[in-house]
């Protein structure tokens, strides 16, 4: 068998299809240029035509106090006294109402409202700077580095204040050494809701009583790692306010007459306690003015705007500490023209260094800018009362600009995304052709791969080279868009010449003739599924109901395996009825029970399979979108549930469901007789798979106990919840090495005591009927193991009681040999992705792994009541329905493991699995989020070799050994006639693996076409962007998977290979 | 060959297409208030009720059913009670299928198993007329080699194209046009009714043109 073609022409189609992944999201989502001027006093602003300087008036306040409470929501806020019964979130923080009502002219309390992504980090930079944050930046969270453009705190710096900060290091990360002191405490410990506020009250009422501040930025984290935990409507949630209603109220009492509070949240959170995406529960905070000078006219007037948007926050500040008007009041008109002249700075410079702002809006702007200017001077000049019309322009100006920033910011690289669509569209075809033509590729004389690797390196090189000569520098992109493409061409056109030869030689033999886009073909349900599939990508509402969709077209398609097979007549036994047996049917190899035998079991299977799909509806989460959808009960953690009788059951049903995984997978091994050796792969199975269940059971347990009722054991659930996960990703690590090292399940069994003597009979009873060639007595060797093993399969596994005097060697497990270590693998990595998720999600997994068992089956059933068709052949190709079913059920599992294709739904909590202090990298967290996010797309992919194999697993005797009894060569039976075909063998492999990464690509691309088609939909950043890079993630993933799947059946292969050998000598000695 | 049946056939399907249409006009004219989304479960059951009637009756006339092998009775009545229990399980298994394709579980149930009433009357009893209470037969009827006759043909086709048509159906509901025809189970029965109309159309008119090539065993 030939390992280094498959393994490069996959690891070929990947790197193309990653490369137009590439190029098609690099044009896609562009990061906006940062504009790195600052502003300074001595700014002279054009036209600068009053007095000069607005820091050189004496400032309305002299300090500040800024209490930022992250995800402080307006309806946390609010206070409503009428309400008798509040909810754990409701009234907890009395305080703001009551100054309010109690002193109206030096107080506010206004819905804040921020611009999405509502994630900490941009709304930081979203109202220190005053912009708006973009799309790409939310990735940054993790890693967020430092603020370039002009913003509040260097303002602040640059005027002489001095600034101290506590709280949360996401601010110090953003302003490095822009503090006059700073106390930074972690704040990516979700689970952890008191050090960042306890380490802030230690500091903050003595630093207020000193003199040795200006301003003071304090981030209160709790109450967002509260509604993270907990969600908003926990008691927990309820303490935390209250706290925060504390803290709120000692500041005020300690502030001073020149100082100003501002109290503010930076976003909201969903009914969840989530934030991120853009509804409205998670947008509108809470902003909080108070002074104990008058700092208002008098009481709320209707005039006063409902909403206060974040971005008015750094100009209202700058000029409240900054500069300031009379001491009545600060003009606003005054205020506006500032902010228009900044504005219209900010315009000329901007467009000075980027082109992307159209040209025909930037004059407009310009013209309009100029003539508010002269109508706002003419004011000035002859001091007239500020008229309101003038404000309302001014306003109306900022607006427009506003409108027309964000429609350049989100601007796209047409030529890159086409470059990108191409790309994955030959990629496509590519696995298309690869998957027909896997025989010829396979075989010596077939297009290898090395000259369209070739060619790309040269294409790749010329246009580096060519970019180098006129532009002077190298855009990997192109680069790598020359190489895909060139490869690509060569690659088809190697093809079609090498498809051209075997024809001619044997027309009977050669691949069929292409003619699959005749209407009649696109009909078959196996491909009228996957069309529909990507067909309903392009819709924002299917999008949005993906799961049910999903679930709905796996449903029909299994539905279509049984009556298809009616339709032809193979599912119920022939009737042998005198008059017209004779006629139209084959003489049936199988006998009536067999047949009743497999349909029975094929329709048992789509029993189990109908109901994990209707099951795994239950483990859906909700979109926003969806109106009336309530998430799942198994998906919030444990230690969420309140409920103590209802936690226990939450916790035994997934305890049994993480057993029966554990269960079924050591009784299938079992089954076919995988146990019995003492491999590496058998030691992890006896071993390191109980073990590990072990410690996830127990893991749950010690996460799931609440704190404040076991105080005395808190040091021992500490040290439970950083050691037991850990212990569980090494027992997990050895099992896979162990599994890699060693994966042979197989068990010789000499039948006498020594296994010397016991092997030297075996070749004594053959080797006079054969040759003397090592090949030819490989050849005979093989089929006595298996009629021994298939003797004791027999027998149940009664080995000990075979009292026969045939051949003495004897091999348990060799049927399986592939198969058993990939599901055992399989099976590790399903408990390890387990222990990322909530723990209610177990139940999904034994869904998952049901479902797997139930498709497997159904395609062993029916491939084997098609081979009484008589239309066995050698070959062991994989058809398209089950591999469409197989992908489909990915997805599927995607939903019903509780993920969705939204950035606000991905489980954060998965980096904190066995890391409850947090991270100090961002590699490590962010792998375990995505191995959490795609774990159903990691399983599906990993376990998709299975298809080829289980059809021999399952084979049943008689149907095709026995028909090929004369034939020695063929008595091979189940995974061993795989290396009998050792040609065949691979080529099904490459060929299950490139009709899987086809399905997977056609996805993304169809993905891709949408965003692109789609880019000025109403939707796209909120659902078709995401959706395509949820998608596009999900493929990296997958390929890498199936990928490290293909590995693995290798490496079993050479294993087999080695056992063989060592076989062999030892006989022939 | 067969022109005979096929004129048989067009006929009848004439009939039942026209008694759609009749359930569907002409309580419109004797119930104030009455439409097709509006009061979509009366329109609904007029429907299977009219193609019900028409096809026992038409199928009857023409004689098609098996004859019954006792001509006793007791047989006769049991063959009608057998007919009907299937009638009804046939409901529940359709309404099964549904909930299982995705509909509500409790919420409207109504609505569900009357939208299976509504398969059955198109599918199931078609069978019943054609072949007896005979579920061997039914399962044996829907493979390449299974039809025996012209009227089994037609059964096929009618039958794939009512399901077909009540599954594409589906499709509408999860779209955000919030049209009338999106509730939920008015675009699967239509789409049911349009797949069984089309059948009725198509089925002579495929029968007529494959004429020459269709062969039947027995019979």
């Amino acid at each position: 068998m030939k390992k280094l073609p498959v393994l490069s022409l996959l690891l070929w189609v990947c790197a193309v299809y990653f490369v137009g992944i590439y190029l098609f999201v690099g044009g896609f989502l562009l990061v906006r240029l940062e504009v790195n001027r600052t502003s300074t006093c001595g700014d002279v602003l054009q036209p600068g035509e009053e007095p000069a300087d607005f820091c050189r008036v004496q400032p309305r306040f002299r300090r500040a106090v800024l209490l930022i409470i992250d995800a402080l929501k307006i309806d946390f806020a609010w206070f409503d006294p009428n309400n008798t019964s509040p909810r754990p979130y409701e009234n907890k923080l009395p305080v703001l109402e009551e100054t309010v009502t109690s002193r109206p002219s030096h107080s506010r309390l206004y819905p804040f409202r921020a611009d999405p992504p509502t994630t900490t980090m941009q709304r930081i930079k979203g109202f220190t700077t005053g912009s708006l944050p973009t799309f790409v930046d939310v990735g940054n969270n993790f890693a967020s580095s430092a603020i370039l453009e002009d913003n509040l705190i260097h303002q602040f710096g640059q005027v002489g204040k001095r600034v101290v900060f506590m709280g949360d290091d996401t601010w110090e990360n953003l302003f490095p050494k822009k503090f006059h002191r700073s106390l930074p405490f972690p704040s990516f410990n979700v689970k952890d809701l008191h050090t960042v506020d306890n380490g802030i009250l230690q500091h903050l009422y003595s630093t207020m009583v000193g003199e040795d501040w200006d301003v003071l930025v304090a981030h209160f984290l709790g109450v967002d790692h509260c509604g993270h935990r907990f969600g908003p409507d926990h008691p927990a949630m309820a303490d935390k306010l209250t706290q925060m209603d504390g803290v709120i109220r000692s500041v005020i009492d300690r502030l001073q007459n020149d100082t100003l509070l501002v109290v503010m949240g930076d976003h909201g959170m969903t009914d969840t306690g989530d934030h991120g995406g853009e509804s409205q529960k998670e947008t509108d905070a809470a902003i909080f003015l108070y002074s104990p000078s008058p700092l208002f006219p008098g009481p709320p007037t209707q005039s006063e705007p409902d909403v206060v948007p974040q971005t008015d926050l750094v100009p209202t500040l700058a000029l409240l500490l900054g500069t300031g008007g009379a001491v009545g009041g600060l003009s606003q008109l005054e205020a506006l023209w500032i902010n228009a002249k900044q504005v219209n700075r900010f315009l000329e410079t901007y467009s000075g260094m980027a082109k992307d702002i159209p040209a025909e809006s930037l004059s407009q702007l310009k013209s309009e800018f100029s003539r508010l200017s002269s109508e706002y001077l003419a004011t000035v000049r002859e001091g007239r009362p500020p008229s309101p019309r003038l404000a309302a322009s001014l306003q109306a100006y900022l607006t427009s600009v506003r409108a027309t920033c964000r429609a350049t910011w989100a601007r796209f690289n047409p030529l890159k995304m086409a470059a990108g669509l191409a790309i994955l569209a030959f990629a496509c075809l590519t696995c298309f052709i690869v998957s027909e033509l896997s025989l010829v590729l396979i075989r010596e004389s077939g297009p290898g791969l090395k000259p369209p690797v070739r060619v790309a390196f040269i294409a790749g090189a010329c246009v580096a080279i060519g970019q180098i000569g006129t532009q002077g520098y190298v855009e990997a992109s192109w680069c790598l868009a020359a190489a895909a493409l060139s490869s690509e061409l060569v690659f088809f056109w190697r093809a079609r010449r090498s498809r051209a030869v075997p024809e001619e030689k044997n027309g009977s033999k050669a691949p069929k003739s292409p003619s699959w886009l005749t209407p009649r073909r696109l009909l078959l349900p196996a491909l009228l599924v996957p069309l529909l599939r990507c067909a309903s990508l392009l819709s924002d509402s299917y999008v949005i109901a993906e799961g049910r969709a999903v679930t709905f077209l796996v449903f029909s398609l299994a539905l279509y395996i049984p009556i298809h097979l009616n339709w032809d007549g193979l599912l119920l036994p022939p009737i042998h009825d005198p008059l017209k047996a004779a006629g139209f049917l084959p003489s049936p190899a199988l006998s009536p029970l067999t047949v009743r035998k497999e349909s029975g079991t094929l329709l048992a299977c789509l029993g189990v399979l109908v109901g994990s799909l209707y099951l795994s509806l239950s483990f859906h989460a909700c979109r926003e979108e969806q109106g009336s959808c309530q998430p799942s009960p198994f998906l919030s953690p444990l230690s969420r549930l309140q409920d103590n009788q209802l936690k226990n059951l939450h916790y035994v049903l997934s305890v049994v469901s993480l057993g029966l995984w554990t269960y079924l997978l050591k009784r299938c091994l079992r089954h076919y007789g995988n146990l019995n050796a003492s491999s590496g792969a058998v030691f992890t199975a006896h071993w390191i798979l109980p073990l590990t269940s072990v410690c996830l059971a127990l893991h749950w347990a010690v996460s799931a106990t609440p704190e404040d009722s076991f105080r005395n054991l808190s040091e021992l659930i500490g040290v439970g919840q950083l050691v037991l996960p850990r212990a569980a990703f090494c027992l997990l690590g050895l099992g896979m090495f162990l599994i890699w090292l060693d994966p042979l399940t197989v068990f010789i069994k000499p039948k006498d005591k020594t296994p010397a003597r016991g092997q030297s009979q075996t070749p004594s009873r053959y080797r006079a009927s054969t040759g003397i060639s090592t090949q030819a007595e490989l050849h005979h060797l093989i089929p006595q193991i298996y009629q021994r093993m298939r003797r004791s399969l027999d027998d149940d596994e009664q080995f000990m009681g075979d009292v026969d005097n045939s051949p003495a060697v004897k091999a348990y497990g060799l049927g399986t040999v592939y198969s058993a270590p990939l599901m055992l693998f399989c099976g590790m990595l399903g408990i390890g992705l387990l222990l990322l998720h909530p723990e209610g999600m177990a139940l999904s997994f034994l869904l998952l792994l049901l479902e797997m068992g139930a498709l497997l089956h159904i395609h062993a059933s029916s491939t084997t009541l098609r081979s009484l068709q008589g239309t066995f052949s050698a070959d062991f190709n994989v058809p398209w329905t089950p591999v469409v079913l197989w992908s489909l059920a990915a997805t599927q599992f995607f939903h019903a493991t509780g993920h969705l294709p939204t950035f606000p739904s991905i489980q954060w909590g998965a980096a904190f699995v066995g890391f409850p202090d947090g991270h100090t990298g961002t590699l490590l967290p962010a792998s375990l989020v995505t191995l959490n996010t795609f774990a159903s797309h990691i399983l599906f992919s990993v376990a998709c070799p299975l298809l080829l194999f289980w059809p021999l697993v399952r084979e049943v005797r008689g149907s095709r050994g026995g028909r090929a009894c004369g034939d020695e060569g063929e008595d091979a039976v189940m995974e061993m006639r795989l290396r009998e075909h050792p040609q065949q063998f691979t080529s099904a492999l490459l060929q299950l693996a490139t009709r899987y990464l086809f399905i997977l690509g056609a996805q993304v691309f169809s993905s891709v076409c949408a965003a692109a088609i789609l880019r000025r939909h109403l939707m796209v950043w909120k659902v078709f962007a995401p959706k395509l890079m949820f998608e596009a993630s999900g493929f990296l993933v997958s390929s890498v998977s199936l990928l490290i799947g293909v590995a693995l059946v290798l490496r079993v292969d050479v294993a087999v290979g080695g056992w063989f050998k060592r076989l062999i000598p030892d006989a022939s000695r | 060959m067969w022109d005979h049946e096929i004129r048989a056939m067009a006929s009848t399907h004439a009939i039942l297409a026209a008694s759609v249409f009749m359930a569907t006009v002409l309580p419109a004219a004797a119930v104030p208030g009455f439409s097709v989304y509006g009061t979509h479960l009366l329109w609904l059951y007029s429907v299977s009720g009219a193609v019900t009637a028409v096809s026992v009756a038409v199928f009857w006339l023409l004689g098609i059913t098996p004859p019954a092998k006792k001509h006793t009775v007791g047989y006769k009545l049991s063959r009608l009670f057998r007919s009907c229990l299937y009638f009804f399980l046939s409901c529940l298994f359709f309404h099964t299928v549904v909930v299982l394709y995705g509909a509500p579980l409790i919420e409207s149930a109504l609505e569900t198993f009357s939208l299976s009433v509504l398969l059955t009357s198109l599918t199931t009893l078609r069978c019943l007329c054609v072949l007896g209470p005979n579920v061997q037969a039914w399962i044996r009827v829907f493979s390449r080699h299974g039809a025996m006759s012209v009227w089994d043909t037609c059964l096929q086709i009618t039958v794939a194209c009512t399901l077909v048509g009540a599954w594409v159906g589906a499709f509408p509901i999860p779209l955000d046009w919030d049209r009338p025809w999106q509730a939920w189970p008015v675009s699967c029965s239509l789409g049911a009714t349009i797949g069984f109309l089309t059948g009725l159309v198509a089925a002579p008119a495929w029968i007529h043109f494959h004429r020459k090539q269709l062969t039947y065993k027995c019979k």
